[in-house]
């Protein structure tokens, strides 16, 4: 018995009516866990019922404990009828469950129905004991820690990363079982959530005893997505990273080890002393650049945003075996660069399977860690559902994911690299047909931050023989990396940028320099990844959000023929949306994307593809050309046409380059080797010949001092393509976005933030739409999503909107659906300008003292993974109309509405500032208020603030469905209100488990179904983030807030503060 | 193609004042798209058509689910639906509370009833407040009405906590209600000069001072209704007009103190048996309900008027009633 969870109600308040006669509520309370329940006595008529409930009891095992979730629902008595359900709260008691996170849940939670939304709320408490040592139930892992943050959580540091976790789980969905015909929508939906809450449940309690076996206590970037296969089932499936973790904090130092690998657990003891008192000072000291007001990112140059990886790291010395020994002596990860004295071959082969993936769910590392970083590698493979016939044998999924995860393996090794970062995974269902897409970073790690055989490389070669192989790739055969050898330190802020490759053996055609920085090793002339922007790069200017966004229709079929025509299509889209991201690079004269995520969206009559990254210029890599017109045949196109597009062209790169400061310090051209000149190879990659462009010689192309891209005109489609790249209005004066998590540029936050979601759901009505006009619908619904956030945020600038992450879908044939989360954050106009001249100080520094010219025999690398058979034939698939011809105004005029504006608008100041100023004085009339204030970003961290704490994992599953959406103002008023009603919850909970705000959040689902002539509409939303408690770095009395909320924070609090 | 679905939902609910104040003056959605483009606030942020009418649907949507709540204001603060900074909440209910002077000088004094209520489409058609927002503020009326009527205690104050008004606007609703509750009669054309304010004063000084809270906070009854008592006890002022003694000791005693203070000393000299037979006679009926309701078409009529006859300043009205209240306490039988 290894558990006994207590429980009291407290009371409620707000109850809804369900008293016609009375107006009044005879209200009372079940309280159930797995099979027992416990009941209140009733509230005879009252809407804000005092119960005061005994501690209801349950003895349960802590197997249990993880899976099930406490039950708790609010029913009206009723003397001669069935009692009527109010509604219900789920209580996800995972935090309770180690020691360091919450002790008790206890506040208000909003009473919910699926039917109705909230009707009131009610107020409880929660509290666990265990008994025993937890580490010798096998079947559970209480006490691992989950985090939905891609880094290394703040306040605590990481002695291993063991590596990739993965697993599933699958049932059948409650709402395609035969019962679901008999039984109310009500019913049903509670099913559906308690089953989602019970997999969630069970799937990480699987994962921690994965974690457990591998050594680890934590499980940092986890991941956990639903499949909503329809008929064929459910499947909630989830990956993180494995990692051990310590924590930094005085207080609770002793009790973070409790469930440490036994080996790892003295050591990080001893050290954490030394760690904790080196960490302000590096911190302070070490910066000269961040000047701003403290952030996480203030740490930019030299050592990264987790704080766990500072480079005191002596403890982890006696962690394991010396081949995979992380000592690195404090400050080496400033100046001299960790020397790996051994080859990777001689790693010793992998022994644990679970190293079969060196895959990485964090997107960003500390310095050091990251050596080189190859290219996106990406593997897309179409499925055709079936029914799971025994859900506790999931193999088929499995066997799926196995499939793509060797395949992205394989496209890794291909770069030379043995390691793929930024992973992540994803499906889009359409009846039967399932894309299951994955996509990460090729990257070459640091060994020393490896555990042992977490790295396999040179081991046996899975050749994938997928069913679809989205991305086709020549692997070379000479797939070991043997000769890797990293003898010579790569300086900090370009390492990443060099190729980790074989030069003469490049996976495909691609454009070399010489590192601008160090002048030692080769660069590719432009870098896509999914991580991170590395804290330590250098870059010149400020990032920005480029998206790229495609629609191709497809015929209806089923089936196979369904499944082949899709995946037939999809590595011209692929090819596609990587055209256009290059392009609009280019525009915006910037030569690497960070954070790189496409999304292709399946529907019954067509698939939708939408790429977001954010565009930064690296000062390791060379310039960007321009971009140049060419027509084909001078006879096609007047030559003043083109001129005209030309010119449109270069003034627009103008703007951009001002609007986004890119001032890249000036190098001497002539120490360093040219640019290797392989124009022809970069003409396949992009639809271009430089044959015709003899008229256009007298052009100026002054933005590339170097050869210009180029881009042909040679019939309506690349007209077309044009005109579409030059649609993208850049955002208003005042306003940045990024898709990261850091703004490359800006990192001076001030406390004003402001999360949001939006959802814009599209109806075509016409039905002979052609690629081009659905296009431009899609693009223009993109655009104007961002439009509508510029001029709703408006009050908060100067202001940049981070981690935009936006979701496409196809609900039905003639609806797209655009779902977007993000947050706003306003940071100090005048420091930016001061950091960024320091930056640009930093970085001429740095490239003057390692001017040096070095050979190295190999390096090579990749942007992408292309479609190999580049003689794909545009004109032929796509019959593209040229109806669509109107040339979209070119806002050049952005930069100069001046700064009278944005000062006038700086006076109107933000709302949130200002509540904040006011509150103190305001409180009068609101005695006795009670709400705590909770933020929600999707970033890692709050600005201005430090995290003391965090509290568990927060992944809730909503249905809300109406059979009166016209009562509840239509499909807008539903979702509007849906959507409030689930940030409700959240804030609840996190209140309830004593936090002040949720990182990492994420709507990983918003699948919303609507019948209008029935008056019905369906939603369903699935959310997660971790739970914190955070204390602002300046002011310290808000811990005391902090500390009244949270019980046991009473010593971390003291300590941190 | 159409935009069949499109929301936003901030963590902080995201408010425009502006667009509060349209939402609350009743405009619809493609009214106040207008207004607000002649505001030139899509210069603000090269917004275009499309992007303030799905802005401003947005916050009309977030409006009308916190209308619920706004109807109890206590709730707003410890509702968990929206997160909503303390001092916009205080922003919020002071503009759904805020009125129309023109509006409620329609229904000053009146029953509010349905029968009310069904006139409000003549009221917007004379006040041109539209009709959504009379019936607002209607609604608002009605619903402090409700709450204080049966309240215990100071009545602004009562009104203050229930509905975390600021301390003006308690005391225009205590107005409205103690005139709702008095029924008195403010419709009249004579009356039609007064404005709500004028009124408000007059309903400020009358709780203060005739009502039975006046006299004892801690009396059980409220500040909504005159005190009876009082209103009797008045009757005993007709010795003023009806003893000839005290009537000629009183205005000798007054014009001794007027004289040579004021231009129009003649006049009032000359009107004082008429005046102060008047007002006595005013102040002996109150005791019938009728006659409360005409207190201030009463008043106008027959000491008002005659004044502006006389060409009185507002300061002689004031040094006049002056005298006459302390003249009359030196009288003997008085003392």
């Amino acid at each position: 018995m290894p558990g006994k969870l207590k429980a009291k109600i407290v009371a409620g308040r707000h109850l809804p009516v369900m008293d016609r006669a009375s107006d009044l509520t005879d209200a009372f309370v079940e309280v159930k866990f797995g099979n027992t329940t416990f009941k209140t006595d009733v509230c005879p008529k009252s809407l804000n019922p005092q119960w005061n409930s005994e501690w209801f009891k349950f003895e349960v095992d802590d197997e249990d404990l993880q899976d099930e979730p406490l039950q708790i629902t609010v029913l009206d008595h009723d003397t001669y009828s069935a009692n009527d359900a109010i509604g219900k709260v789920y209580i996800d008691i995972d935090p309770l469950l180690y020691s360091e996170a919450a002790s008790v849940i206890s506040g208000w939670f909003p009473i919910y129905d699926t039917i109705h939304g909230i009707r009131g709320e009610i107020n409880v408490i929660v509290k666990v004991e265990l008994f025993n040592d937890l580490n010798r139930f096998r079947q559970s892992s209480c006490g691992v820690k989950f985090f939905c943050t891609t880094c290394i959580p703040q306040c605590y540091r990481a002695t291993l990363v063991h590596g990739f976790v993965e697993e599933l789980v699958v049932n059948e969905d409650p709402e395609y079982q035969w019962i679901d015909r008999i039984r109310t929508p009500r019913a049903s939906n509670e099913a559906r959530q308690r089953l989602i809450s019970l997999m969630s449940g069970e799937l990480q309690r699987k994962i921690g005893l994965k974690v457990l076996e591998m050594g680890g206590n934590a499980v940092v970037g986890y991941l956990q997505c639903f499949d909503l296969e329809g008929e064929s089932g459910l499947v909630v499936r989830a990956i993180g990273t494995a990692c051990t973790l310590d924590k930094l904090s005085s207080g609770s130092a002793p009790n973070t080890n409790t469930h440490m690998h036994p080996n790892t657990a003295p050591a990080s003891n001893a050290c954490n002393s030394p760690s904790k008192d080196g960490k302000e000072p590096v911190f302070v000291e070490d910066l000269p650049s961040s000047s701003g007001p403290p952030t996480p990112f203030r740490a930019l140059p030299t050592s990264s945003s987790p704080p766990p990886f500072s480079p005191s790291k002596p403890c982890s010395r006696q962690s394991s075996s010396s081949d995979t020994d992380l000592s690195l002596t404090p400050k080496t990860g400033k100046n001299t660069w960790p020397r790996p004295s051994f080859p990777f071959s001689s790693l010793p082969s992998p022994t644990l399977h679970i190293g079969e993936f060196p895959f990485f769910t964090l997107t960003s590392f500390p310095p050091g860690f990251l050596l080189h970083v190859g290219g996106v590698v990406s593997a897309r493979s179409v499925k055709l559902l079936d029914r799971i016939h025994n859900p506790d044998e999931p193999e088929t999924r499995d066997a799926w994911w196995e499939e793509i995860r060797q395949e992205i393996k394989s496209h890794a090794r291909a770069l030379g690299c043995h390691a793929v970062v930024g992973y992540s995974e994803s499906t889009s269902i359409c009846e039967e047909v399932c894309i299951l897409s994955a996509s990460g970073t090729a990257a070459i790690l640091n060994p020393r931050y490896m555990r042992e055989g977490c790295l396999d490389i040179g081991c046996t070669d899975h050749r994938l023989v997928s069913f679809f192989l989205i991305v086709q790739l020549k692997v070379s055969d000479s797939l070991n990396v043997s000769h890797h050898v990293f003898e010579e330190p790569s300086p900090p802020n370009c390492g990443f940028c060099h190729i980790p490759y074989d030069e003469l053996n490049m996976p495909f055609p691609a454009q070399l320099t010489y590192c601008y920085h160090c002048r030692r090793q080769k660069v590719p002339d432009v870098l896509f990844t999914t991580i991170d922007l590395p804290s330590e790069a250098a870059v010149a200017g400020k990032g920005c959000l480029i998206q790229a966004r495609l629609c191709r229709l497809k015929k209806k079929a089923q089936g196979e023929a369904n499944a082949t025509a899709i995946s037939n299509l999809l590595p011209f889209m692929e090819y596609e949306l990587h055209t256009q991201l290059m392009n609009k690079l280019k525009l915006r004269s910037m030569n690497a994307l960070f954070g790189l995520h496409i999304q292709i969206s399946v529907g019954e009559n067509m698939l939708l593809g939408l790429a977001s990254a954010t565009g930064v210029y690296l000062t390791a890599l060379p310039a960007p050309g321009g971009i140049q017109i060419a027509g084909k045949t001078p006879g096609d196109l007047s030559s003043e046409h083109i001129s005209s597009i030309q010119k449109r062209i270069n003034d627009t790169i103008a703007v951009n380059k001002e609007l986004y400061q890119i001032n890249p310090p000036e190098l001497a051209e002539e120490g360093v080797g040219s640019p290797i000149p392989e124009p022809r190879h970069r003409s396949r990659l992009f639809r271009s010949h430089s044959e015709s462009s003899d008229e256009l010689s007298e052009l100026d192309l002054s933005h590339g001092k170097k050869d210009a891209f180029v881009l042909e005109i040679d019939d309506t489609d690349a007209v077309e393509d044009i005109h579409s790249l030059l649609i993208d209005a850049p955002p208003p004066t005042g306003f940045y976005s990024c898709n990261t998590e850091n703004m490359p540029g800006i990192s001076n936050w001030t406390s004003g933030v402001q999360m949001f979601t939006s959802v814009r759901v599209l109806r075509l009505s016409n039905a002979n739409l052609t690629n081009q006009g659905l296009n431009k619908i899609f693009t223009d619904l993109c655009e104007n999503l961002l439009k509508s956030f510029y001029f709703k945020l408006r009050s908060m600038i100067p202001c940049c909107l981070c981690h935009l992450n936006f979701t496409v879908a196809v609900p039905e044939e003639e609806l797209i659906q655009v779902t977007v989360t993000a947050v706003a954050m306003t940071y100090d106009k005048e420091q930016t300008q001061e950091k960024t001249m320091k930056e640009s100080f930093h970085v001429q520094f740095n490239t003057l003292s390692t001017h040096q010219s070095r050979k190295k025999k190999f390096k090579l690398y990749s942007l992408f993974i292309h479609p190999s058979s580049a003689s794909v034939d545009y004109g032929s698939f796509a019959d593209r109309c040229s109806t669509w011809l109107e040339l979209l105004r070119l806002k050049a005029h952005t930069i100069r509405r001046g700064s009278v504006k944005t000062i006038s608008s700086l006076e109107r100041c933000s709302p949130l500032q200002e509540g904040r100023s006011r509150s103190l004085r305001s409180s009068r009339s609101f005695g006795g208020s009670s709400v705590t204030v909770v933020k929600m970003t999707p970033l890692s961290f709050l600005p201005g603030t430090r995290i003391i704490k965090y509290l568990g994992i927060i992944n809730m599953f909503f249905i809300r469905e109406t059979t009166s959406l016209r009562e509840e103002g239509g499909v807008s008023g539903f979702l509007h209100s849906f959507i409030a009603e689930v940030f409700a919850m959240v804030r609840a909970h996190v209140a309830a488990l004593g936090g002040n705000a949720v990182v990492s959040y994420s709507m990983k689902e918003c699948v919303f179904m609507e019948n209008p002539n029935k008056n019905q509409a369906q939603c369903l939303i699935n959310v997660s983030g971790d739970a914190v408690i955070c204390i602002s770095e300046t002011d310290q009395e808000s811990s005391a807030s902090t500390a009244n909320t949270g019980q046991t924070g009473g010593s971390e609090t003291d300590g941190a503060t | 193609m159409s935009v069949e679905l499109d929301v936003f939902v901030g963590n902080t609910t995201i408010m425009d004042e502006e667009v509060y104040q349209l939402w609350l003056d009743g405009y619809t959605v493609n009214d106040a798209v207008k207004v607000r483009m002649e505001g030139g606030v899509m210069d603000e942020c090269e917004a275009s058509k499309d992007v303030l009418l799905s802005d401003t649907m947005d916050q009309y949507r977030t409006f009308q689910m916190c209308e619920r709540l706004l109807h109890s204001p206590a709730k707003l603060a410890n509702q968990l639906l929206f997160q909503i900074p303390p001092h916009r909440q205080i922003m919020l209910i002071e503009r759904y509370y805020a009125f129309d002077d023109t509006f409620v000088r329609e229904v000053l004094g009146k029953k509010l009833s349905k029968g009310t209520k069904k006139d409000l489409d003549d009221i917007s058609a004379k006040t041109s407040v539209t009709l959504k927002s009379c019936r607002r503020q209607f609604d608002n009326f009605k619903r402090v009405f409700k709450v204080v009527e049966e309240l215990k205690g100071p009545l602004v104050e009562n009104i203050r906590q229930h509905f975390l008004l600021s301390d003006k606007l308690a005391r225009d609703y205590a107005a409205i209600v103690f005139f709702a509750n008095n029924r008195f009669e403010t419709g009249k054309r004579k009356l039609q000069y007064l404005s709500f304010q004028d009124f408000a004063f007059c309903a400020g000084q009358l709780i203060s001072n005739w009502t039975v809270g006046a006299v004892d906070n801690m009396v059980e009854d409220m500040d909504v209704d005159l005190d009876k008592e009082f209103l009797q006890e008045l009757k005993e002022l007709k010795i003023l007009i009806t003893d000839k003694d005290l009537l000629d000791q009183h205005k000798s005693l007054v014009c001794t103190a007027l004289r040579g203070k004021t231009k129009v000393f003649i006049e009032m000299e000359g009107s004082f048996k008429n005046l102060s037979r008047g007002l006595i006679n005013i102040a002996a009926k109150l005791t019938n309900t009728k006659d409360v309701r005409d207190f201030f078409i009463d008043l106008v009529e027959k000491f008002i008027e005659p004044c502006r006859s006389d060409r009185w300043s507002a300061a002689d009205m004031k040094l006049y009633l002056t005298h006459y209240t302390n003249s009359a306490h030196i009288l003997d039988t008085f003392k």
